[in-house]
């Protein structure tokens, strides 16, 4: 389960966010997920309620945004339907994943003094 | 201070991020990247399955390079140093990179493992991953080409269960041609799910056994290695081998 160690690197960036802005606690982390991220969003979930503990995240929400594949021509910009073959059928240049690939941490939301 | 009344409570702000959740991975494969490049080090990841065949088709390249190109290998394993065992008894200079738990290798990894001695002066360099066809896919490691172990043995809907790991390979290599008479497999089926989570298919029928295929696997590295040229030391930043 590589969701753990993700949220790992995770968390090294909320804390050092916090840090610099002398943070005293995180109550809201924002990321984004594609379905092709290689990311299952309810591990990453379970993995966040593990290492928040006594963190400046302890008491902060994990909010995922879950974004759906989208393929599309990687020369008309047609897109494609889910379970396609991989081609345009209307140009037949390879597709490329348009939305769906990505794992972003967005934004985060802290109480400073 | 709290803005409204000035009564010292603490106050939320948002703060905007945008950046990728494995930044710091990323940027440790990229100076891998520029490592391999000053070096003229063609570097692959190796991924597949537990069983795939990966060691077995490292061993046959290791013996059809003998003399021909300078091969190295950093094999990522949970325990034991078995692949490497092999894969030094079969010639190529080898460290093993056990992780535990860890069920794929990340770029701060293979970094450490460069240093390793035994791979000064390869120009060729296999990573062997974690058998595992999940988490590997998500690290950036440096490489040049992702090449996924697919063997035969596991059936045909393998690509489209695991869309993420063959939506990143650069090249699949379809193991253990040799059993297909005792399978039930369609090599046309398996080839139809590949063309769906893989924009640009490129599948290579082998047997390591056999060794039937394999020479067109080595033409593809031989074609690979030529293309990335000399070292280019002045993209290097920092020596990473002794000597």
């Amino acid at each position: 389960m590589h969701e753990y160690s993700l949220m790992v690197a995770l968390m090294e960036r909320v804390e050092q966010e916090a840090a610099s802005r002398r943070a005293v606690a995180v109550h809201r982390v924002r990321v984004r997920i594609g379905e092709l991220s290689g990311v299952e969003p309810e591990l990453l979930e379970s993995a966040f309620s593990i290492v928040r503990d006594r963190t400046i995240c302890e008491k902060a929400v994990l909010e995922i945004t879950r974004v759906p594949a989208q393929w599309e021509c990687s020369r008309c910009q047609s897109p494609l339907k889910a379970g396609d073959l991989l081609q345009c059928a209307a140009c037949g240049a390879p597709a490329r994943l348009a939305r769906g690939g990505e794992m972003l941490l967005e934004q985060l939301e802290m109480e400073v003094p | 201070m709290c803005e409204t009344c000035g009564c010292g409570d603490p106050h939320m702000v948002p703060v905007e991020i945008q950046d990728r959740i494995l930044s710091v991975n990323d940027r440790q494969a990229a100076h891998n990247r520029e490592h391999f490049a000053a070096h003229g080090v063609l570097a692959i990841n190796l991924m597949g399955s537990p069983g795939s065949g990966k060691t077995a088709v490292l061993e046959a390249t290791a013996r059809a390079f003998a003399g021909r190109a300078r091969l190295g290998a950093i094999a990522g394993d949970l325990e034991t140093e078995r692949d490497a065992d092999r894969l030094r008894a079969a010639g190529i200079p080898a460290h093993a990179i056990t992780t535990g738990s860890a069920c794929h290798l990340d770029a701060e990894m293979v970094h450490r493992a460069l240093h390793h001695d035994s791979l000064h002066g390869a120009n060729l360099l296999f990573v062997e991953n974690v058998g595992n066809l999940v988490c590997p896919a998500v690290y950036d490691l440096g490489q040049a080409f992702n090449v996924v172990a697919l063997s035969v043995t596991e059936g045909e809907d393998k690509p489209l269960k695991y869309p993420v790991m063959f939506r990143k390979a650069d090249l699949v290599l379809l193991t253990k041609m040799d059993l297909l008479p005792y399978l039930d497999i369609q090599i046309a089926a398996l080839e139809d799910a590949l063309a769906r989570v893989m924009p640009r298919p490129a599948v290579f029928q082998v047997s390591a056994r056999s060794g039937a295929g394999m020479d067109r696997w080595f033409a593809w590295l031989e074609g690979q290695v030529a293309a990335i040229g000399p070292p280019n030391p002045s993209q290097t930043g920092h020596r990473h081998n002794p000597g």
